[in-house]
């Protein structure tokens, strides 16, 4: 057969194109979200491109692993109709407030059952929470090497990896062996668009749901209980400013503004 | 004056992860070094100390404990250098569970992004992420404040049961501490005993730094940013040529970055980018999205200029102009000049 079995995990997340829009329920201390869109992670789309051009050269199976309500099980639909052979969605009332470890810790169980896999890819960082935690936890758990800030990424036959990673001003090149996880930074590639094709063939794709029992974790281990990190008070960060408006035409507010720049020393 | 915030009776040890590329500490480490002394001033004295990675880097701890920190712990190995999540992660686990320090700190760059959650899966402890503020409170927990959506909800954060408490931390969050002037003691580690028994699985092998193009964001008093609104890279210069101008630094939103405009990733401004704290931030086409003006709530006056009268950034702007940058700009440019022109000719104030 040959090719590898490649598991990108994705995320159903907020639609960040409306974050203006999360609102605070005061009374609960809880985020309001309604009417607000799910989407597939914005990098989670690199790490399904990046999987799918392996696939393309390889061969092999690529599945997609997430942990997310059922609810949003319409979303990983969306991502297989871009491509993947099937989909794993971990779900259970036990997983609710997992933090990034106790995430890796049920993605880490989800892997396990869809065993053997070569390499996971994963995207950089989440859009809602963005911690840039799940692909170094993930790894850890499994016991494999991993990377994360991945801007590009090179597979051979024999599985062996060349890497390269984005550091401050530069990048390094990274060189392993599968299995690996890996964290993609959007750099990595140009996501495809979907096809009617696709859509019409993600119908056709298996979607698992799995629960606490089917994957054999430790309810104490995952979870809110599970979790490390506690949330305390929430609230709304105010970039309010006084707003004052300039009035005139340009010349005049470009004279307000050099006053401006004088008051604050900075006219040099 | 040497010794005054040693540990007391009262808490655990405040640790910091250092951070050093080319001989030179990143500033990071430093800035995330004076928070936690400031910390330990506040909780009435705690040891504070500092962990080094590197190869010859003996410098730059004696630098650590010249900045405060009464303790530098130095892993000084060629297998240090460069850095690895797998060598580093197995080395600081193994020395945190040693220690037992309370608190540990990591600076949020490309590599303490990654190693931080590492070490935190290793010690099966809470890691809060590019925290934009860090307080202990009078129970000795670490409260940790965290941005989501964009940047539109803030959390408090804590660790309440495992040890020891970790955060992350973006550069540019707090100012770097004035320089102490004292003589902390370097312990020098073992890094063979340290990586006994650790499979050490990657290898990098090249590491290339260019040069950045521009005048970094970084400590800029001037920053000027451009976004979706410039429309072109033409008409880009125009906002380099105001930058000159005030000696400033430009910087632009996600998808100015995008469409190329910019000399590249160094350049953004927000949640996936740089936090920047200028006295003065002029944004040019920029509809202030909460990704955006995270990376710019502290600065000191935010000007913003946008063909649109109802557009969100005006809210969260401290002067308010609705017009055509293109018209603005070089008006602007040429208010600059007249008022430098009439600067130089006056009699300097005696
Ligand atoms: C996970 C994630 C992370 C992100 N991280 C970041 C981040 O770190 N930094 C960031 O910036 N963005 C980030 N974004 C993108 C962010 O959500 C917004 O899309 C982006 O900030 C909007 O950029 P903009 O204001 O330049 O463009 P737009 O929203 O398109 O605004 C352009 C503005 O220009 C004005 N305009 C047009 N012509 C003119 C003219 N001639 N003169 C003056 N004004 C004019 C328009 O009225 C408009 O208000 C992120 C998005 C996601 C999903
Ligand atoms: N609940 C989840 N289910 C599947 N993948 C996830 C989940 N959370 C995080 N990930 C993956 O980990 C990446 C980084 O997420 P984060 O660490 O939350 O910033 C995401 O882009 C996903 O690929």
């Amino acid at each position: 057969m040959g090719g590898f079995h490649i598991v990108v995990l994705v995320k159903p997340v907020p639609d960040p194109e409306c974050y203006d829009r999360v609102e605070i329920d005061p009374a609960a201390g809880v985020l309001a979200r309604q009417g607000m869109p799910s989407v597939l992670n914005p990098s989670d789309r690199h790490a399904l491109e990046e999987a799918l051009a392996l696939q393309e050269r390889y061969g092999g199976r690529v599945t997609l692993v997430s942990m997310t309500p059922e609810s949003s099980a319409e979303t990983l639909r969306e991502a297989l109709a871009m491509g993947g052979d099937e989909a794993v969605v971990l779900s259970d009332r036990a997983f609710a407030g997992s933090d990034s470890l106790a995430t890796a810790r049920v993605l880490a169980a989800g892997i396990a059952k869809v065993l053997p896999f070569d390499l996971v890819l994963a995207g950089n960082e989440s859009a809602d929470g963005g911690t840039v935690h799940v692909p170094s936890q993930v790894g850890e758990l499994l016991g494999v090497a991993h990377l994360a800030n991945v801007i590009r990424l090179e597979v051979d036959a024999d599985g062996s990896v060349r890497a390269r990673t984005r550091i401050e001003n530069g990048y390094v090149e990274v060189e392993g062996e599968l299995p690996m996880v890996l964290g993609l930074r959007r750099e990595v590639n140009t996501p495809r668009y979907t096809s009617l094709m696709g859509v019409l063939a993600s119908q056709e794709k298996p979607i698992r749901v799995l629960g606490a029992e089917e994957l054999g974790v430790d309810r104490s281990r995952v979870g809110m209980e599970g979790s490390n990190m506690r949330p305390g008070k929430m609230s709304r960060p105010s970039f309010c400013r006084k707003g004052e408006r300039v009035k005139g035409d340009p010349e005049e507010a470009a004279a307000r503004i050099v006053g401006i720049l004088r008051a604050e020393g900075v006219l040099g | 004056m040497t010794g005054g915030a040693k540990a007391s009776g009262r808490g655990g040890a405040i640790w910091i992860v250092a951070e050093q590329a080319g001989g030179k500490l990143a500033p990071v480490s430093v800035e995330i070094l004076g928070r936690a002394l400031a910390m330990a001033r506040e909780a009435g004295g705690r040891e504070v100390a500092a962990v080094l990675l590197g190869k010859d880097a003996g410098g730059l701890a004696d630098e650590l404990a010249s900045h405060g920190a009464d303790k530098v712990f130095l892993a000084d190995d060629p297998r240090m250098e460069p850095y690895r999540n797998d060598a580093h992660g197995a080395v600081l686990a193994r020395l945190i569970a040693r220690e037992s320090p309370e608190v540990v700190l990591f600076g949020a760059g490309a590599c303490g992004e990654e190693l931080a959650p590492t070490v935190a899966a290793r010690l099966d402890t809470g890691l809060g992420a590019h925290c934009t503020s860090l307080d202990l409170t009078d129970g000795g927990l670490l409260m940790m404040g965290v941005l989501g959506f964009g940047g539109r909800v803030h959390t408090e954060m804590f660790c309440p049961a495992r040890r020891p408490q970790m955060a992350s931390v973006k550069p540019g969050i707090f100012p770097p501490p004035p320089r102490a002037d004292r003589k902390g003691t370097v312990v020098r580690e073992d890094v063979a005993a340290l990586l006994e028994g650790e499979k050490i699985r990657l290898r990098a092998v090249k590491v290339v730094r260019e040069a950045p193009e521009g005048v970094p964001l970084e400590g800029a008093e001037v920053v000027v940013g451009g976004g979706f609104g410039i429309g072109g890279k033409e008409q880009w210069t125009l906002l380099e040529d105001l930058a000159r101008e005030l000696s400033g630094a430009v910087g632009c939103t996600r998808p100015a970055l995008d469409e190329g405009w910019t000399p590249g990733e160094h350049t953004m401004i927000g949640t996936s980018g740089k936090t920047v704290r200028p006295k003065v931030y002029l944004g040019f086409g920029i509809s202030g999205s909460p990704h955006h003006m995270v990376g710019v709530k502290d600065a000191g006056v935010i000007v913003s200029v946008n063909t649109d009268a109802r557009a969100p950034v005006f809210e969260s702007s401290d002067y308010c102009v609705v017009s055509d940058f293109r018209k603005f700009v070089p008006a602007l440019i040429r208010g600059i000049r007249k008022a430098k022109g009439e600067g130089a000719g006056e009699p300097s104030p005696a």
